[in-house]
């Protein structure tokens, strides 16, 4: 990987109102996509039709998509360690673009259903085999450990990409907190169950027969790895409902149905957890999912992906993906002597 | 008894086109407006594609209908409908191609072979283009008899479309599954078993008065 190498390790302090260029530079795409619209007439044909067409047309197409979720600034230090040459995915494309069955399997459904979601209060409980058990509220997910933002690519198992700034810390410093027993192999993962506010819980239609709640797992090895993150933030702000608030997993080098979103408990455990995916398919989702061009998933390729871009539809680009998402320098050592064909 | 005279023929493939077209420009407008997510690729693509599926159930609907209703004028908008089948296939796959593969040839010919489904979808496009070409009159009289037995690849594509759409799904086998079952349904509809059900059913009197929902219902039941 020598992509990484030009990158000083460490963190570096930045003051938090300082904007990257390249982070700018979406919205301002953003903006001209506006102006090409206007551009392309679309405004001169809405001032020459009669005001109760285009009521009728606002009534057709609703209001303009409007998050009413209210995220709020988080403090944080910048950290570069694990790159930061990839141009960010645009904010509205990161919070309209989402795999969140629990609202609804179409991409754009949890950012529909999901504004109304209550995330304080919160209570995320730690137990299993740790020495002392904890349960953090809403106000310690962002208060009790340091926060950092890093630029993590995330590659999603139906080969499409994105970059994305998360603020949170790592799951290692959470862990050591609680103490995890010599018993402790495995960490378990469970999503919130409430079929109130999750509407894909409570119908099979909406929630694509997924067994909920939606649980995951890591070896103890990957939940300790610095690379490891529980997010609870994104673009410098708490996450949106959508991406998983008000706190998620993010483990940038697998695929991004391994990074569980809303988070109530995690559980040390001696042995291998259930997790969702596989119990669905297990043929095509293993235990591990790490990204991995070179095994294919039954269905589809995955040797290149989509990467969402900064601009209109023609802004995106095929790229050939990386073998641990391009973090191999950091984690490819977990899995020494393993046969990844076997434990994909 | 009301029969379909020209004029009404007239309308109704006016009705037919309208149908076809008024889903086009909606996706259009709600993709270029931005309501149709952040990345609406897949969902393009999915429209499309569900957009072919009804349309093809559509054009196996009319021969059903005009039997029943005994309205044989009405086999004269099967052509329109199903040219639009082909019309959304098309739209689907260049979807496809221009926005998730953007163009890249060589994944193209290996996403084909590696993906099972698409390898299905494609040979049910490669009947369906068939079909399109020959629909031309001119086509279909110097084919002959050879016509007849082309079209009937349409139910070929009634059986390979459904199974595209239930195997590319990741778990949401729902409403897939219900295209297989109304797809089935409409095959069946036309096996020899059910048109002899069909027609004693016809001849019966009391059936014959009632609408073509309740006399549907009535055959369901049989």
């Amino acid at each position: 990987m020598a992509k990484h190498s030009r990158f000083t390790p460490g963190i570096l302090k930045k003051a938090q109102w300082h904007m990257q260029d390249n982070r700018v530079t979406p919205e301002a795409v953003f903006r001209s996509r506006r102006q090409i619209v206007k551009a392309m007439g679309l405004g001169a044909i809405g001032a020459s039709v009669p005001g109760y067409v285009q009521a009728g047309l606002f009534d057709l197409f609703g209001d303009q998509p409007k998050s009413s979720f209210i995220t709020t600034p988080l403090t944080f230090q910048t950290n570069k360690q694990y790159g930061d040459a990839d141009v960010l995915t645009p904010l509205d494309k990161v919070t309209q673009h989402n795999n969140f069955y629990e609202f609804g399997t179409d991409k754009q459904d949890p950012f529909n259903n999901a504004q109304g979601f209550k995330v304080d209060p919160w209570q995320l409980r730690i137990e299993g085999e740790v020495e002392r058990p904890m349960t953090l509220d809403f106000n310690d997910l962002t208060k009790m450990f340091p926060l950092e933002e890093r630029n993590y690519r995330l590659r999603c198992v139906e080969a499409w990409s994105m970059v994305i700034p998360w603020v949170g810390f790592p799951l290692a410093a959470l862990l050591k907190k609680v103490g995890v027993t010599s018993k402790g192999k495995y960490v378990a993962f469970e999503t919130a169950f409430d079929p109130e506010q999750m509407p894909g819980q409570k119908s099979r239609l909406m929630g694509g027969g997924i067994r909920y709640p939606y649980v995951e797992g890591l070896t103890i090895a990957e939940a300790m790895n610095d690379l490891t993150l529980m997010s609870v933030g994104l673009y410098g702000k708490t996450l949106p409902p959508q991406n998983g608030a008000p706190i998620r997993l993010v483990v940038p080098w697998k695929y991004g149905f391994k990074s569980i979103k809303s988070i109530v408990r995690i559980r040390v455990m001696d042995k291998q957890p259930p997790t969702s995916w596989n119990q669905l398919a297990p043929h095509e989702y293993g235990f591990y999912a790490n990204v991995n061009p070179a095994v294919d998933h039954p269905r589809w390729s995955q040797a290149s992906e989509r990467r969402i871009g900064e601009g209109g539809l023609f802004s995106a680009t095929r790229i050939d993906t990386q073998p641990f998402n391009g973090y191999g320098e950091f984690v490819a050592s977990l899995y020494d002597g393993m046969d990844l064909r076997k434990n994909y | 008894m009301l029969r379909l005279t020209a004029k009404h023929l007239f309308w109704l493939k006016a009705l037919f086109h309208l149908l076809g077209l008024v889903p086009i420009v909606y996706l259009v407008l709600t993709v270029v407006l931005g309501r149709a997510g952040g990345d609406p690729v897949q969902h393009i693509i999915h429209y499309t594609g569900i957009g072919a599926l009804n349309a093809l159930a559509a054009t196996l609907l009319i021969s059903p209908i005009a039997k029943l209703t005994k309205q044989g004028q009405l086999m004269q908008t099967r052509r329109l409908v199903g040219l639009y089948v082909f019309a959304y296939a098309t739209l689907h796959i260049l979807a496809f191609f221009s926005l998730d593969l953007l163009f890249a040839w060589e994944l193209l010919f290996s996403e084909v072979v590696k993906r099972p489904y698409i390898l299905v979808g494609a040979v049910a496009y490669l009947i369906v283009t068939a079909l399109a070409i020959t629909s031309f009159k001119a086509v279909m009289r110097k084919m002959g008899r050879r016509w007849q037995t082309l079209h009937n690849g349409v139910y070929l594509v009634a059986i390979l479309a459904p199974i595209h759409f239930y195997w590319s799904v990741k778990s949401e086998i729902i409403e897939p599954s219900l295209y297989i079952v109304g797809f089935s349904v409409l095959l069946l509809w036309r096996t020899p078993w059910l048109k002899r059900i069909l027609s004693r059913k016809g001849m019966s009197k009391t059936v014959k008065k009632t609408t073509s929902g309740q006399e549907k219902a009535s055959i369901k039941s049989a």
